[in-house]
């Protein structure tokens, strides 16, 4: 009897490695529903913690309105147009590499997801070469003995005479952007290189063949990650660089 | 419930639409519109979360509680941005009062 019950448990072990099927669900679907929730339980808190930085903005904003349109008008707007479009473009890749996982080409889920992985590479790249900007021009909040944070009234609005937004531009409050551009954009940025290191384990996962059409819940998964953290930049992107476009 | 395959026609449509929602928000921000920037900028943020959650994240084709999730989600998010302003922008009226 305890023989047939260990071939019974070999069996079962077996197909249990075969469909991916864990035993304490029913079946592939009640599985599949409950990582999804599972995984969206899990954006809800990410919604509340980037939700404590934006509340953060919105206060600052609405309390000094002038500050934040000069300040913003000295980032590299081109630069985060540009990734923007490289992570729109990213999201696309990892939707289609979802989709492949559905419908089970093993090839084409490795080169979506890398491809990606390049986009969202090339995104921390662009990101990298904004902030070395910003060091160079001392607007990183930051107040060390051998540097420290500095506000000029910028090159381009003092070309121009923009009397209206030099009157009184209070050095604090501008760095207060600053310290708010650094922190949302930081934190998104570490998103994106937790989720490449998903990526990269994806890839590993799918290499080994672990991905079928009935089961591929880590793609699936990984997929909400990488088009949530897109979401948090569509917002970032309008807030950080745009409200100071207007001003030349 | 069987998982929806969405096809990759839609993904293309959804991508070119947010392509053009990003290249309409920057056009429009050189605009001086006054108050109307920051309205037009995130609606059009919204639009496109929306449409990054409804169509890539699945979500138009997930059950009813994934719904629930979600919503509830940026209903908290909702709420803690409305008390507080609702505080802090009426925090001057104290001083009003008291004199």
């Amino acid at each position: 009897m305890r023989i047939l019950k260990r071939e019974q448990d070999l069996v079962d072990t077996r197909m249990t490695t075969q469909t991916g099927l864990a035993h304490h669900f029913d079946d592939i679907e009640q599985q599949r529903e409950a990582g999804t929730l599972g995984m969206w339980a899990f954006l809800v808190t990410e919604v509340m913690f980037f939700g404590g930085l934006f509340m953060a903005y919105i206060l600052y904003r609405w309390k000094y309105p002038a500050e934040f349109a000069v300040a913003s008008n000295s980032l590299n707007v081109t630069m985060g147009f540009i990734n923007t479009l490289v992570l729109i473009c990213s999201s696309l890749t990892m939707a289609l590499a979802v989709y492949f996982s559905q419908i089970g080409n093993r090839r084409l889920i490795t080169v979506f997801l890398l491809l990606t992985m390049a986009l969202g590479t090339t995104f921390l790249v662009v990101k990298g070469f904004e902030y070395h900007e910003k060091y160079v021009e001392h607007h990183v909040p930051v107040r060390f003995p051998t540097y420290e944070f500095k506000w000029e009234a910028h090159a381009k609005e003092a070309a121009s005479g923009h009397e209206a937004t030099l009157f009184a531009v209070d050095t604090g409050k501008v760095e207060m952007f600053f310290w708010l551009y650094f922190a949302m954009t930081g934190v998104h940025a570490l998103h994106m290189i937790i989720g490449l290191g998903i990526l990269t384990t994806l890839v590993i996962m799918t290499r080994r063949g672990r991905f079928t059409p009935e089961y591929h819940s880590p793609v699936e998964l990984s997929g909400l990650y990488w088009h949530f953290v897109d979401i948090v930049w569509i917002f970032l992107f309008p807030l950080l660089y745009l409200i100071g476009a207007h001003l030349h | 419930m069987r998982e929806h395959i969405v096809s990759p026609k839609v993904y293309f449509a959804v991508f070119a639409t947010l392509g053009v929602f990003t290249v309409v928000t920057w056009s429009v921000a050189k605009a001086d519109l006054g108050i109307l920037n920051v309205v037009v900028a995130l609606t059009i943020a919204v639009i496109k979360a929306t449409l990054v959650v409804l169509y890539f994240m699945h979500v138009r084709w997930s059950s009813r509680l994934t719904w629930v999730f979600v919503c509830a989600g940026f209903f908290w998010l909702a709420i803690m941005i409305a008390l507080t302003l609702s505080d802090f922008t009426t925090r001057d009226w104290l001083t009003i009062a008291s004199q």
